[in-house]
Protein backbone atom coordinates (compact mmCIF):
# COMPACT_ATOMS: atom_id res chain seq x y z
CA UNK A 1 0.00 0.00 0.00
CA UNK A 2 1.48 3.31 -1.13
CA UNK A 3 0.24 6.40 0.70
CA UNK A 4 1.08 9.99 -0.07
CA UNK A 5 0.08 12.46 2.63
CA UNK A 6 -0.14 16.20 2.21
CA UNK A 7 2.88 16.24 -0.09
CA UNK A 8 4.47 19.58 -1.01
CA UNK A 9 7.59 20.40 -2.95
CA UNK A 10 9.16 23.82 -3.30
CA UNK A 11 12.33 24.05 -5.37
CA UNK A 12 15.35 26.09 -4.32
CA UNK A 13 14.36 28.89 -6.71
CA UNK A 14 11.03 29.30 -4.91
CA UNK A 15 8.86 27.52 -7.49
CA UNK A 16 6.13 25.59 -5.74
CA UNK A 17 5.69 22.47 -7.83
CA UNK A 18 3.32 20.54 -5.55
CA UNK A 19 1.07 21.64 -2.71
CA UNK A 20 -0.84 19.43 -0.32
CA UNK A 21 -1.26 16.36 -2.50
CA UNK A 22 -2.83 13.33 -0.85
CA UNK A 23 -3.33 10.00 -2.60
CA UNK A 24 -3.31 6.36 -1.66
CA UNK A 25 -2.92 3.37 -3.91
CA UNK A 26 -4.04 -0.20 -3.26
CA UNK A 27 -1.71 -3.11 -4.12
CA UNK A 28 -2.04 -4.08 -7.78
CA UNK A 29 -3.91 -0.92 -8.69
CA UNK A 30 -3.05 0.95 -11.88
CA UNK A 31 -3.45 4.70 -11.41
CA UNK A 32 -2.88 7.14 -14.24
CA UNK A 33 -1.92 10.71 -13.47
CA UNK A 34 -2.82 13.18 -16.20
CA UNK A 35 -2.44 16.93 -16.39
CA UNK A 36 -1.06 19.76 -18.47
CA UNK A 37 2.64 20.46 -18.57
CA UNK A 38 4.03 22.05 -15.44
CA UNK A 39 1.39 20.60 -13.13
CA UNK A 40 3.93 18.66 -11.08
CA UNK A 41 3.35 15.15 -12.51
CA UNK A 42 7.03 14.40 -12.98
CA UNK A 43 7.90 16.06 -9.65
CA UNK A 44 5.40 13.76 -7.93
CA UNK A 45 7.00 10.71 -9.51
CA UNK A 46 10.55 11.79 -8.68
CA UNK A 47 9.55 12.36 -5.05
CA UNK A 48 7.91 8.94 -4.77
CA UNK A 49 10.95 7.35 -6.46
CA UNK A 50 13.18 9.00 -3.86
CA UNK A 51 15.24 10.88 -6.47
CA UNK A 52 14.29 14.28 -5.03
CA UNK A 53 13.61 15.26 -1.42
CA UNK A 54 10.18 16.12 -0.08
CA UNK A 55 9.66 19.67 1.28
CA UNK A 56 6.75 18.75 3.56
CA UNK A 57 4.48 15.73 3.76
CA UNK A 58 5.02 12.00 3.87
CA UNK A 59 5.32 9.16 1.38
CA UNK A 60 4.97 5.68 2.83
CA UNK A 61 5.19 2.23 1.34
CA UNK A 62 3.61 -0.37 3.65
CA UNK A 63 4.24 1.94 6.59
CA UNK A 64 7.91 2.64 5.84
CA UNK A 65 8.73 6.26 5.02
CA UNK A 66 10.31 6.78 1.59
CA UNK A 67 13.23 9.22 1.73
CA UNK A 68 15.46 7.78 -0.99
CA UNK A 69 15.44 5.09 -3.67
CA UNK A 70 13.73 2.00 -2.25
CA UNK A 71 13.99 -1.63 -3.36
CA UNK A 72 10.20 -1.88 -3.54
CA UNK A 73 9.98 0.96 -6.05
CA UNK A 74 10.86 0.87 -9.73
CA UNK A 75 10.91 3.74 -12.19
CA UNK A 76 10.68 3.84 -15.98
CA UNK A 77 11.84 7.18 -17.37
CA UNK A 78 10.50 9.14 -20.27
CA UNK A 79 13.54 8.04 -22.33
CA UNK A 80 14.82 4.44 -22.22
CA UNK A 81 18.08 5.40 -20.47
CA UNK A 82 19.72 2.10 -21.33
CA UNK A 83 23.41 1.82 -20.55
CA UNK A 84 25.03 1.91 -23.98
CA UNK A 85 27.97 -0.30 -22.95
CA UNK A 86 25.79 -3.21 -21.82
CA UNK A 87 24.04 -5.68 -24.10
CA UNK A 88 20.25 -5.80 -24.06
CA UNK A 89 20.25 -8.80 -21.70
CA UNK A 90 22.76 -7.11 -19.39
CA UNK A 91 20.62 -3.97 -19.34
CA UNK A 92 17.53 -5.97 -18.36
CA UNK A 93 19.50 -7.68 -15.59
CA UNK A 94 21.07 -4.42 -14.36
CA UNK A 95 19.12 -4.37 -11.08
CA UNK A 96 19.79 -8.05 -10.32
CA UNK A 97 23.55 -7.87 -9.79
CA UNK A 98 23.23 -9.10 -6.21
CA UNK A 99 21.29 -12.24 -7.21
CA UNK A 100 22.85 -15.61 -8.15
CA UNK A 101 23.82 -15.84 -11.82
CA UNK A 102 21.45 -18.70 -12.62
CA UNK A 103 18.44 -16.87 -11.20
CA UNK A 104 19.51 -13.72 -13.03
CA UNK A 105 19.66 -15.58 -16.32
CA UNK A 106 16.22 -17.15 -16.01
CA UNK A 107 14.56 -13.91 -14.92
CA UNK A 108 16.17 -11.90 -17.70
CA UNK A 109 15.23 -14.54 -20.26
CA UNK A 110 11.62 -14.53 -19.09
CA UNK A 111 11.35 -10.74 -19.13
CA UNK A 112 12.89 -10.56 -22.61
CA UNK A 113 10.40 -13.16 -23.77
CA UNK A 114 7.50 -11.14 -22.38
CA UNK A 115 8.55 -8.04 -24.29
CA UNK A 116 9.33 -10.06 -27.42
CA UNK A 117 13.04 -9.25 -27.58
CA UNK A 118 14.62 -12.68 -26.97
CA UNK A 119 16.35 -12.52 -30.35
CA UNK A 120 17.95 -9.19 -29.46
CA UNK A 121 19.45 -10.29 -26.13
CA UNK A 122 23.05 -9.97 -27.28
CA UNK A 123 22.70 -6.74 -29.24
CA UNK A 124 23.77 -3.24 -28.21
CA UNK A 125 21.08 -0.70 -27.29
CA UNK A 126 22.04 1.48 -30.27
CA UNK A 127 20.98 -1.31 -32.62
CA UNK A 128 17.35 -1.18 -31.41
CA UNK A 129 14.54 1.17 -32.38
CA UNK A 130 13.13 3.66 -29.89
CA UNK A 131 10.11 1.46 -29.15
CA UNK A 132 12.29 -1.62 -28.65
CA UNK A 133 14.59 0.32 -26.34
CA UNK A 134 11.64 1.44 -24.23
CA UNK A 135 10.49 -2.20 -24.04
CA UNK A 136 13.92 -3.07 -22.66
CA UNK A 137 13.59 -0.27 -20.11
CA UNK A 138 10.20 -1.59 -18.99
CA UNK A 139 11.58 -5.13 -18.75
CA UNK A 140 14.51 -3.81 -16.70
CA UNK A 141 12.12 -2.22 -14.22
CA UNK A 142 9.87 -5.29 -13.95
CA UNK A 143 12.66 -7.81 -13.58
CA UNK A 144 13.65 -6.32 -10.20
CA UNK A 145 10.13 -7.28 -9.07
CA UNK A 146 9.05 -3.97 -7.48
CA UNK A 147 5.89 -3.58 -5.39
CA UNK A 148 5.26 -0.22 -7.01
CA UNK A 149 6.26 0.70 -10.53
CA UNK A 150 6.37 4.36 -11.52
CA UNK A 151 6.19 5.25 -15.20
CA UNK A 152 7.01 8.79 -16.31
CA UNK A 153 5.37 9.32 -19.72
CA UNK A 154 7.23 6.27 -21.03
CA UNK A 155 5.35 6.14 -24.32
CA UNK A 156 5.23 9.84 -25.16
CA UNK A 157 8.04 9.73 -27.72
CA UNK A 158 6.55 6.83 -29.68
CA UNK A 159 4.11 6.65 -32.59
CA UNK A 160 0.55 5.47 -32.00
CA UNK A 161 1.04 1.90 -33.28
CA UNK A 162 4.20 1.33 -31.24
CA UNK A 163 2.49 2.86 -28.23
CA UNK A 164 -0.41 0.39 -28.32
CA UNK A 165 2.05 -2.44 -28.77
CA UNK A 166 3.88 -1.26 -25.64
CA UNK A 167 0.60 -1.00 -23.71
CA UNK A 168 0.10 -4.71 -24.39
CA UNK A 169 3.62 -5.58 -23.25
CA UNK A 170 3.16 -3.50 -20.12
CA UNK A 171 -0.08 -5.29 -19.22
CA UNK A 172 1.46 -8.71 -19.91
CA UNK A 173 4.28 -7.98 -17.49
CA UNK A 174 1.92 -6.43 -14.96
CA UNK A 175 -0.35 -9.50 -15.00
CA UNK A 176 2.50 -11.72 -13.71
CA UNK A 177 3.34 -10.00 -10.44
CA UNK A 178 0.61 -7.35 -10.27
CA UNK A 179 2.60 -4.46 -8.87
CA UNK A 180 0.94 -1.13 -8.13
CA UNK A 181 1.49 1.11 -11.15
CA UNK A 182 1.57 4.90 -11.24
CA UNK A 183 1.50 5.97 -14.88
CA UNK A 184 2.12 9.63 -15.57
CA UNK A 185 0.89 10.61 -19.00
CA UNK A 186 -0.49 13.53 -20.94
CA UNK A 187 -2.49 11.20 -23.18
CA UNK A 188 -6.04 10.83 -21.81
CA UNK A 189 -6.82 7.93 -24.17
CA UNK A 190 -3.83 6.06 -22.79
CA UNK A 191 -5.04 6.73 -19.24
CA UNK A 192 -8.53 5.49 -20.09
CA UNK A 193 -7.16 2.35 -21.75
CA UNK A 194 -4.82 1.26 -18.97
CA UNK A 195 -5.89 2.59 -15.59
CA UNK A 196 -8.29 1.54 -12.81
CA UNK A 197 -8.38 5.13 -11.67
CA UNK A 198 -7.32 8.41 -13.23
CA UNK A 199 -6.08 11.37 -11.24
CA UNK A 200 -6.37 14.72 -13.02
CA UNK A 201 -3.90 17.33 -11.77
CA UNK A 202 -3.88 21.08 -12.13
CA UNK A 203 -0.91 23.44 -12.05
CA UNK A 204 0.24 26.50 -10.04
CA UNK A 205 0.80 24.87 -7.65
CA UNK A 206 0.40 21.22 -8.61
CA UNK A 207 -2.47 19.47 -6.84
CA UNK A 208 -5.29 17.01 -7.55
CA UNK A 209 -8.16 18.50 -9.52
CA UNK A 210 -10.36 15.42 -9.78
CA UNK A 211 -10.27 11.63 -9.63
CA UNK A 212 -12.23 9.28 -11.87
CA UNK A 213 -12.65 5.56 -11.22
CA UNK A 214 -12.98 3.47 -14.38
CA UNK A 215 -15.79 0.91 -14.25
CA UNK A 216 -14.49 -1.87 -16.42
CA UNK A 217 -10.79 -1.17 -16.79
CA UNK A 218 -8.83 -2.77 -19.63
CA UNK A 219 -12.00 -4.49 -20.86
CA UNK A 220 -11.32 -3.61 -24.46
CA UNK A 221 -14.74 -1.91 -24.46
CA UNK A 222 -14.00 0.76 -27.06
CA UNK A 223 -17.18 2.76 -26.50
CA UNK A 224 -16.64 2.83 -22.75
CA UNK A 225 -13.05 3.96 -23.20
CA UNK A 226 -14.14 6.67 -25.58
CA UNK A 227 -16.65 7.94 -23.00
CA UNK A 228 -13.99 7.97 -20.30
CA UNK A 229 -11.56 9.72 -22.63
CA UNK A 230 -14.17 12.40 -23.32
CA UNK A 231 -14.89 12.90 -19.64
CA UNK A 232 -11.18 13.11 -18.88
CA UNK A 233 -10.58 15.63 -21.62
CA UNK A 234 -13.36 17.82 -20.26
CA UNK A 235 -11.88 17.59 -16.76
CA UNK A 236 -8.42 18.39 -18.05
CA UNK A 237 -9.69 21.48 -19.90
CA UNK A 238 -11.48 22.53 -16.74
CA UNK A 239 -8.36 22.00 -14.63
CA UNK A 240 -6.38 24.25 -16.93
CA UNK A 241 -9.14 26.88 -17.05
CA UNK A 242 -9.26 27.18 -13.24
CA UNK A 243 -5.74 28.50 -13.24
CA UNK A 244 -5.81 32.26 -13.07
CA UNK A 245 -3.60 33.29 -15.94
CA UNK A 246 -0.50 35.05 -14.81
CA UNK A 247 2.82 35.80 -16.48
CA UNK A 248 4.94 32.69 -16.64
CA UNK A 249 8.04 32.88 -14.45
CA UNK A 250 11.21 33.41 -16.43
CA UNK A 251 13.11 30.15 -16.80
CA UNK B 1 23.96 8.47 -57.54
CA UNK B 2 21.41 10.95 -56.27
CA UNK B 3 19.93 9.01 -53.39
CA UNK B 4 18.25 12.11 -51.98
CA UNK B 5 15.58 12.38 -54.65
CA UNK B 6 15.03 8.71 -55.51
CA UNK B 7 12.05 6.99 -53.91
CA UNK B 8 13.11 4.39 -51.33
CA UNK B 9 12.17 1.46 -53.56
CA UNK B 10 14.68 2.50 -56.20
CA UNK B 11 17.41 2.88 -53.64
CA UNK B 12 16.94 -0.59 -52.27
CA UNK B 13 16.84 -2.00 -55.80
CA UNK B 14 20.08 -0.33 -56.64
CA UNK B 15 21.63 -1.74 -53.51
CA UNK B 16 20.44 -5.27 -54.12
CA UNK B 17 21.65 -5.14 -57.70
CA UNK B 18 25.10 -4.17 -56.58
CA UNK B 19 25.39 -6.43 -53.56
CA UNK B 20 25.95 -9.96 -54.92
CA UNK B 21 29.00 -9.01 -57.02
CA UNK B 22 31.65 -9.87 -54.45
CA UNK B 23 31.78 -11.40 -51.01
CA UNK B 24 31.60 -8.82 -48.22
CA UNK B 25 35.06 -9.57 -46.86
CA UNK B 26 36.55 -9.03 -50.27
CA UNK B 27 34.88 -5.68 -50.65
CA UNK B 28 36.03 -4.64 -47.18
CA UNK B 29 39.56 -5.70 -48.09
CA UNK B 30 39.48 -3.62 -51.26
CA UNK B 31 38.16 -0.63 -49.36
CA UNK B 32 40.91 -0.87 -46.73
CA UNK B 33 43.53 -1.25 -49.46
CA UNK B 34 42.16 1.76 -51.31
CA UNK B 35 42.27 3.82 -48.16
CA UNK B 36 45.89 2.84 -47.58
CA UNK B 37 46.84 3.88 -51.13
CA UNK B 38 45.10 7.24 -50.67
CA UNK B 39 46.83 7.78 -47.35
CA UNK B 40 50.37 7.28 -48.67
CA UNK B 41 49.77 8.91 -52.06
CA UNK B 42 50.93 12.43 -51.13
CA UNK B 43 54.11 11.55 -49.17
CA UNK B 44 55.21 9.02 -51.80
CA UNK B 45 54.58 11.49 -54.62
CA UNK B 46 56.56 14.20 -52.83
CA UNK B 47 59.44 11.83 -52.12
CA UNK B 48 59.57 10.61 -55.73
CA UNK B 49 59.41 14.19 -57.01
CA UNK B 50 62.35 15.22 -54.82
CA UNK B 51 64.35 12.15 -55.81
CA UNK B 52 63.78 12.94 -59.50
CA UNK B 53 64.62 16.62 -59.01
CA UNK B 54 68.01 15.69 -57.56
CA UNK B 55 68.76 12.88 -60.02
CA UNK B 56 68.04 15.20 -62.94
CA UNK B 57 70.28 17.91 -61.49
CA UNK B 58 67.49 20.39 -60.86
CA UNK B 59 68.43 20.54 -57.18
CA UNK B 60 71.60 19.80 -55.25
CA UNK B 61 70.20 18.00 -52.24
CA UNK B 62 73.01 19.02 -49.93
CA UNK B 63 70.71 20.34 -47.17
CA UNK B 64 67.70 18.24 -48.13
CA UNK B 65 69.08 14.87 -49.19
CA UNK B 66 67.05 12.63 -51.52
CA UNK B 67 64.85 9.94 -49.99
CA UNK B 68 67.18 7.21 -51.23
CA UNK B 69 70.06 8.65 -49.18
CA UNK B 70 67.88 9.11 -46.09
CA UNK B 71 66.67 5.51 -46.33
CA UNK B 72 70.25 4.39 -46.89
CA UNK B 73 71.35 6.18 -43.71
CA UNK B 74 68.46 4.66 -41.79
CA UNK B 75 69.38 1.22 -43.07
CA UNK B 76 73.02 1.68 -42.20
CA UNK B 77 72.09 2.81 -38.70
CA UNK B 78 69.86 -0.22 -38.35
CA UNK B 79 72.53 -2.63 -39.58
CA UNK B 80 75.21 -1.29 -37.25
CA UNK B 81 72.83 -1.77 -34.35
CA UNK B 82 72.98 1.93 -33.46
CA UNK B 83 69.38 2.54 -34.44
CA UNK B 84 68.14 -0.21 -32.13
CA UNK B 85 70.13 1.29 -29.27
CA UNK B 86 68.78 4.80 -29.82
CA UNK B 87 65.21 3.61 -30.35
CA UNK B 88 65.42 1.54 -27.19
CA UNK B 89 66.66 4.50 -25.14
CA UNK B 90 63.94 6.81 -26.46
CA UNK B 91 61.16 4.26 -26.05
CA UNK B 92 62.21 3.49 -22.49
CA UNK B 93 62.04 7.18 -21.57
CA UNK B 94 58.63 7.63 -23.24
CA UNK B 95 57.30 4.45 -21.63
CA UNK B 96 58.41 5.42 -18.12
CA UNK B 97 57.28 9.02 -18.47
CA UNK B 98 53.97 8.12 -20.10
CA UNK B 99 53.18 5.39 -17.58
CA UNK B 100 53.81 7.59 -14.56
CA UNK B 101 52.28 10.75 -16.04
CA UNK B 102 49.17 8.97 -17.32
CA UNK B 103 48.66 7.07 -14.06
CA UNK B 104 48.92 10.29 -12.04
CA UNK B 105 46.63 12.09 -14.50
CA UNK B 106 43.97 9.37 -14.26
CA UNK B 107 44.14 9.19 -10.45
CA UNK B 108 44.06 12.94 -9.85
CA UNK B 109 41.43 13.41 -12.57
CA UNK B 110 39.24 10.77 -10.94
CA UNK B 111 39.73 12.42 -7.56
CA UNK B 112 38.79 15.93 -8.67
CA UNK B 113 36.06 14.61 -10.96
CA UNK B 114 34.20 12.68 -8.26
CA UNK B 115 34.86 14.57 -5.01
CA UNK B 116 33.83 18.25 -4.89
CA UNK B 117 36.29 18.87 -2.05
CA UNK B 118 39.14 17.49 -4.12
CA UNK B 119 38.06 19.59 -7.09
CA UNK B 120 37.90 22.86 -5.14
CA UNK B 121 41.17 22.07 -3.41
CA UNK B 122 43.29 20.90 -6.35
CA UNK B 123 41.84 22.05 -9.64
CA UNK B 124 42.69 25.79 -9.40
CA UNK B 125 46.34 25.04 -8.60
CA UNK B 126 46.60 22.43 -11.34
CA UNK B 127 45.04 24.80 -13.88
CA UNK B 128 47.59 27.46 -12.90
CA UNK B 129 50.46 24.96 -13.23
CA UNK B 130 49.10 23.89 -16.59
CA UNK B 131 49.50 27.45 -17.82
CA UNK B 132 53.26 27.10 -17.30
CA UNK B 133 54.91 25.74 -20.45
CA UNK B 134 56.31 22.37 -19.38
CA UNK B 135 59.71 23.24 -20.85
CA UNK B 136 60.00 26.08 -18.34
CA UNK B 137 60.58 23.46 -15.65
CA UNK B 138 63.67 22.11 -17.36
CA UNK B 139 66.28 24.26 -15.57
CA UNK B 140 64.71 23.45 -12.23
CA UNK B 141 64.55 19.72 -12.97
CA UNK B 142 68.21 19.76 -13.95
CA UNK B 143 69.15 21.60 -10.74
CA UNK B 144 67.13 19.21 -8.62
CA UNK B 145 67.56 15.92 -10.40
CA UNK B 146 70.85 16.17 -12.25
CA UNK B 147 71.35 15.64 -15.97
CA UNK B 148 70.85 11.92 -16.34
CA UNK B 149 67.66 9.94 -16.90
CA UNK B 150 65.50 11.21 -14.03
CA UNK B 151 64.88 14.79 -15.22
CA UNK B 152 64.07 13.50 -18.72
CA UNK B 153 61.48 11.04 -17.48
CA UNK B 154 60.01 13.62 -15.10
CA UNK B 155 59.69 16.18 -17.90
CA UNK B 156 57.85 13.65 -20.08
CA UNK B 157 55.63 12.66 -17.16
CA UNK B 158 54.70 16.31 -16.53
CA UNK B 159 53.92 16.80 -20.21
CA UNK B 160 51.72 13.70 -20.28
CA UNK B 161 50.01 14.41 -16.95
CA UNK B 162 48.14 17.57 -17.90
CA UNK B 163 46.23 16.45 -21.01
CA UNK B 164 45.34 13.17 -19.32
CA UNK B 165 44.20 14.99 -16.16
CA UNK B 166 42.10 17.50 -18.13
CA UNK B 167 40.60 14.76 -20.30
CA UNK B 168 39.69 12.43 -17.44
CA UNK B 169 38.26 15.07 -15.10
CA UNK B 170 36.31 16.57 -18.02
CA UNK B 171 34.95 13.15 -19.00
CA UNK B 172 33.79 12.53 -15.43
CA UNK B 173 32.18 15.96 -15.21
CA UNK B 174 30.20 15.32 -18.39
CA UNK B 175 28.80 11.90 -17.44
CA UNK B 176 25.08 11.95 -18.22
CA UNK B 177 23.09 12.71 -15.04
CA UNK B 178 20.28 10.60 -16.50
CA UNK B 179 22.41 7.45 -16.45
CA UNK B 180 23.56 8.21 -12.90
CA UNK B 181 19.88 8.36 -11.90
CA UNK B 182 19.39 4.86 -13.29
CA UNK B 183 22.09 3.75 -10.87
CA UNK B 184 20.38 5.58 -8.03
CA UNK B 185 17.00 3.98 -8.80
CA UNK B 186 18.64 0.56 -8.51
CA UNK B 187 20.26 1.71 -5.26
CA UNK B 188 23.86 1.20 -6.29
CA UNK B 189 26.42 1.93 -3.59
CA UNK B 190 28.99 4.63 -4.35
CA UNK B 191 31.68 2.12 -5.38
CA UNK B 192 29.16 0.23 -7.53
CA UNK B 193 28.02 3.48 -9.14
CA UNK B 194 31.64 4.33 -9.91
CA UNK B 195 32.42 0.89 -11.31
CA UNK B 196 29.22 0.18 -13.22
CA UNK B 197 28.29 3.62 -14.54
CA UNK B 198 31.04 6.24 -14.17
CA UNK B 199 33.95 4.06 -15.31
CA UNK B 200 32.42 2.78 -18.55
CA UNK B 201 30.99 6.22 -19.29
CA UNK B 202 34.39 7.92 -19.03
CA UNK B 203 36.34 5.27 -20.97
CA UNK B 204 35.98 6.89 -24.41
CA UNK B 205 37.12 10.28 -23.12
CA UNK B 206 39.98 8.63 -21.23
CA UNK B 207 41.23 6.84 -24.34
CA UNK B 208 41.27 10.13 -26.27
CA UNK B 209 43.13 11.77 -23.37
CA UNK B 210 45.69 8.93 -23.30
CA UNK B 211 46.29 9.27 -27.04
CA UNK B 212 46.86 13.02 -26.68
CA UNK B 213 49.16 12.29 -23.73
CA UNK B 214 51.15 9.74 -25.70
CA UNK B 215 51.63 12.22 -28.53
CA UNK B 216 52.92 14.78 -26.05
CA UNK B 217 55.17 12.12 -24.54
CA UNK B 218 56.98 11.88 -27.88
CA UNK B 219 57.10 15.67 -28.10
CA UNK B 220 58.77 15.95 -24.73
CA UNK B 221 61.17 13.08 -25.23
CA UNK B 222 62.68 15.05 -28.11
CA UNK B 223 62.89 18.16 -25.94
CA UNK B 224 64.50 16.14 -23.16
CA UNK B 225 67.02 14.51 -25.48
CA UNK B 226 67.88 17.79 -27.16
CA UNK B 227 68.85 19.10 -23.71
CA UNK B 228 71.68 16.65 -23.64
CA UNK B 229 71.80 12.93 -24.07
CA UNK B 230 74.36 10.42 -25.27
CA UNK B 231 71.82 8.11 -26.81
CA UNK B 232 68.26 8.28 -28.11
CA UNK B 233 66.70 9.48 -31.34
CA UNK B 234 66.91 13.07 -30.06
CA UNK B 235 70.65 12.60 -29.72
CA UNK B 236 70.78 11.57 -33.40
CA UNK B 237 69.08 14.89 -34.22
CA UNK B 238 71.61 16.98 -32.26
CA UNK B 239 74.50 14.96 -33.60
CA UNK B 240 73.24 15.39 -37.15
CA UNK B 241 72.99 19.14 -36.69
CA UNK B 242 76.44 19.53 -35.12
CA UNK B 243 78.21 17.44 -37.74
CA UNK B 244 76.18 18.65 -40.72
CA UNK B 245 74.41 15.36 -41.48
CA UNK B 246 70.91 16.25 -42.68
CA UNK B 247 70.32 12.66 -43.82
CA UNK B 248 70.81 11.47 -40.24
CA UNK B 249 68.36 14.15 -38.97
CA UNK B 250 65.75 13.04 -41.49
CA UNK B 251 66.37 9.39 -40.67
CA UNK B 252 65.75 10.13 -36.99
CA UNK B 253 62.59 12.08 -37.88
CA UNK B 254 61.36 9.11 -39.95
CA UNK B 255 62.04 6.82 -37.01
CA UNK B 256 60.04 9.17 -34.74
CA UNK B 257 57.12 9.17 -37.17
CA UNK B 258 57.13 5.40 -37.36
CA UNK B 259 57.42 4.90 -33.59
CA UNK B 260 54.74 7.50 -32.77
CA UNK B 261 52.28 6.03 -35.22
CA UNK B 262 53.05 2.51 -34.02
CA UNK B 263 52.59 3.42 -30.35
CA UNK B 264 49.31 5.22 -31.06
CA UNK B 265 48.11 2.28 -33.15
CA UNK B 266 48.92 -0.15 -30.35
CA UNK B 267 47.06 2.04 -27.85
CA UNK B 268 43.99 2.15 -30.11
CA UNK B 269 44.17 -1.59 -30.67
CA UNK B 270 44.49 -2.32 -26.95
CA UNK B 271 41.50 -0.15 -26.03
CA UNK B 272 39.21 -1.07 -28.92
CA UNK B 273 37.55 -4.05 -27.15
CA UNK B 274 36.48 -1.67 -24.37
CA UNK B 275 34.75 0.72 -26.76
CA UNK B 276 32.93 -1.65 -29.11
CA UNK B 277 29.57 -0.43 -27.82
CA UNK B 278 30.08 3.15 -28.97
CA UNK B 279 27.54 4.59 -31.37
CA UNK B 280 30.01 6.35 -33.62
CA UNK B 281 29.50 7.90 -37.02
CA UNK B 282 32.82 6.61 -38.30
CA UNK B 283 31.41 3.75 -40.33
CA UNK B 284 28.94 6.04 -42.06
CA UNK B 285 31.02 9.06 -42.96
Amino acid sequence: MLTIQDLSKTYADGTQALAGLTLSLAPGEIVAVVGGSGCGKTTLLRLVAGLDTVTTGLIRLDGATIDGPHSGLGLVFQEPRLLPWLSIAENVGFGLAHRPAAERRTRVARALDRVGLTDHARRWPRELSGGQQQRVAIARAFVADPQVLLLDEPFSALDAVTREDLHRHLLTLWAETRPTIVLVTHDVAEAAALADRVVVMRPHPGCIHATIAIDAPRSGDAAGQLRTTGALRALLDQSLATVTRRPAPAL
Amino acid sequence: MSVGTAPPLLVSEARSRRAPRSAPWRRAGWRAGGRLVLGVLIPVALALGWELAIRSGLAQGRLLPPPSRVLGTLLALAQSGDLGLHVQATLLRVALGFASGATAGILVGALTGTLPLGRHLLDPSLQALRAVPSLAWVPLFILWLGILETPKVVLIAVGVFFPVYIGVSGAIASVDRKLVEVGRIFRLSRPALAGRILLPAVLPGTVVALRTGLGLGFLFVVAAELMGASEGLGYLLVDGQQFGKPDQILAAILAFAGLGKLADGLLVLATRPLLRWQDVSRGVL
